[in-house]
């Protein structure tokens, strides 16, 4: 896997998608109008299943839903919450937009780094937490805020951090 | 009497009510007011009246944005109607309020504008961050389709509606509309050459109308209690209520839903309880990162669309930032910049060349090494970027904090330069 996202060689071939996720994508596809529309959930519901979308598994779903690979590849490389990296068990999405500028998410940003060991665009060694910058989050009147998975923590401090990370791990 | 038509039944402690309470409190009513024989051209008429404005950040009037669909024979049979919940723009947080607190308000509005267009397929386009929001709708929707709000000839009426959930990936420009159509259609999020405007060509090339959520829950009010009482709300020249939002170094941030033309010093000092304890308030954003920054002196004037517009600003998404004495205004500017540059599409050249440079050059002020040079080709971005110059309002919007910082912080620039270093970090 290159970091760049692209697809590194022509002898990698599509995946045979499970049929949990054929359901799911079929399922789309009865909801527009225009079966290439589904692209993005399919890409979703490969991640949901996969945690992330390889090469292997974007060349299948260009397969299944007749679009070409680049068409495909541009949506998926386009949207900031489709991963063509593999991601820790745990993605920390931190808002990094204005509201939470001002109240200090420099330093829960810091905090993470040092804590995690990893900058944004990381991956801890031991797997378990992706680091990235999310824009704005619509929690501004309870910043600095951040998500971890589909989970909103608001009012962070870096006690709260702590609990936080240490809640996760023990998952 | 109804004063708060847009979060009366909010209680964030208690959760959204479910259908059968929802219904209770005058929920779905104005289907009702439909099935009772109001034809679509009635409920366009109703809304034009009202005097509704867009509540997503241009403030266009949302019956005429309506009445731009072509109807009769020879229009297309398919047209749609969709809900932009894709809220992304700094410091807003008001939709995500109204869809975690209140979602059948939503989809009851997404009845009345769905038919008053006659339009048989809605698409909630929402960001995929807004998981809370997500599970209440998905439910909503769901409660609302086994009461026969929706599907198929609803309460007798003939109109058929079906409500598709879309939940996006990331993005600020799927705010954007056409962008926002583009990635309903499975494309990048590119905005799109208008005219032709969604209303006649959009989603699949076919009448669409985009509408926020806030918009939207402004509308089964109208109906249900009607005109009369929707001009009995307001405190100024436009009608209705809104949600104001605060957020910054004040002591207690949050969103209220409060008449248009309340001043802005009563959101500021009563409802956020003014700036905490040692600091001054030194400007704010009156309505989200692409505005205008307004002065201390401006507390005075009312949440007003055309108040706000006369001095400089917009009233936009009506969600204020607050800059305190001790938050460096060329830093918050730099922020907003950092974001405006990320999140350009790259389609057109000044917005994917131009926003990157002034990026750039805030991080040189940052770091003690702006100068005036850099201060020169800054105030020239703000024309280069300005509307006009741009393929869509992204660039443009990113200009309101930036040409409004520069004049009214210009010594913190200057200061920036002379100390070769940020004076507000110790």
């Amino acid at each position: 896997m290159t970091s760049s996202g692209l697809i590194a060689s022509s002898v990698t071939r599509a995946r045979k998608l499970s049929a949990e996720e054929i359901n799911e994508i079929e399922h789309e596809i009865t909801l527009y109008a225009d079966k290439k529309a589904v692209g993005l959930e399919a890409l979703k519901i490969v991640q949901k299943h996969q945690g992330w979308v390889s090469d292997e598994s974007l060349l299948a779903i260009s397969q299944y839903l007749d679009i070409p690979g680049s068409d495909l590849e541009g949506v998926a490389t386009f949207f900031n919450l489709i991963f063509r990296r593999p991601v820790g068990k745990n993605v920390i999405l931190l808002c990094n937009s204005v509201s939470c500028w001002i109240m200090g998410c420099d330093e829960i940003k810091d905090y993470i780094k040092e804590k995690l060991g990893i900058d944004f665009g990381e991956t801890s060694d031991d797997g378990e937490f992706t680091f990235l910058p999310v824009p704005c989050l619509g929690d501004c009147d309870r910043a600095p805020s951040m998500m971890v998975g589909d989970n909103l923590h608001r009012n962070l401090t870096l006690d709260k951090i702590d609990e936080i990370i240490q809640q996760y791990r023990n998952q | 009497m109804i004063t708060k038509p847009l979060t009366k039944n909010i209680d964030m402690a208690r959760g959204p009510l479910n259908i059968s309470d929802y219904q209770a409190v005058d929920g779905y009513q104005s289907v009702q007011v439909i099935a009772k024989g109001l034809s679509p051209q009635d409920t366009l008429e109703l809304v034009k009246a009202s005097g509704l404005k867009g509540r997503g950040g241009a403030g266009f009037p949302t019956g005429l944005k309506w009445s731009f669909v072509p109807q009769g024979d020879n229009s297309p049979k398919q047209k749609y109607f969709v809900v932009n919940a894709d809220e992304m723009e700094p410091g807003t947080f008001k939709d995500r309020l109204l869809m975690e607190g209140d979602p059948h308000l939503l989809i009851e509005g997404v009845i009345i504008g769905s038919y008053a267009i006659q339009a048989s397929k809605a698409y909630i386009f929402l960001r995929g961050e807004y998981t809370v929001s997500e599970r209440a709708l998905e439910k909503a929707i769901d409660e609302a389709y086994e009461k026969g709000y929706l599907g198929s000839n609803i309460l007798g009426t003939g109109f058929n509606l079906d409500v598709i959930l879309h939940t996006s990936a990331g993005r600020y420009i799927c705010g954007e509309e056409t962008a926002l159509l583009n990635a309903l259609e499975g494309k990048r999020a590119i905005p799109r050459a208008k005219p032709p405007f969604p209303q006649v060509s959009g989603l699949w090339g076919k009448p669409t109308i985009v509408n926020n959520v806030e918009t939207i829950c402004n509308l089964p009010g109208i109906l249900t209690y009607g005109v009369d009482w929707y001009h009995g709300l307001t405190k100024g020249k436009d009608h209705g209520t809104k949600l104001f939002g605060v957020s910054g170094k004040v002591n207690t941030p949050g969103c209220w839903e409060l008449p248009l033309g309340t001043p802005i010093r009563e959101l500021f000092e009563n409802h956020a309880g003014g700036m905490r304890d040692g600091l001054e308030l030194k400007g704010f954003l009156p309505g989200g990162g692409s505005t205008d920054f307004m002065l201390p002196e401006h507390l005075d004037l009312n949440l007003d669309y055309d108040e706000i517009t006369k001095a400089g600003s917009r009233l936009a998404t009506g969600t204020m930032i607050i800059l305190d004495s001790g938050t460096c205004p060329v830093g918050m500017v730099g922020n907003l910049m950092k974001f405006f540059s990320q999140e350009s599409c790259g389609f057109c050249t000044p917005c994917r060349d131009g926003l990157p440079w002034v990026d750039e050059i805030f991080n040189e002020f940052e770091n003690g090494c702006g100068s005036e040079k850099d201060l020169e080709i800054l105030h020239e971005h703000v024309d280069y970027l300005g509307p006009g110059r741009t393929f869509c309002a992204l660039a443009p919007g990113a200009t309101a904090p930036l040409g409004s910082g520069l004049k009214y912080f210009a010594e913190d620039f200057h200061r920036h330069i002379k100390d070769k270093r940020c004076p507000y970090k110790h």
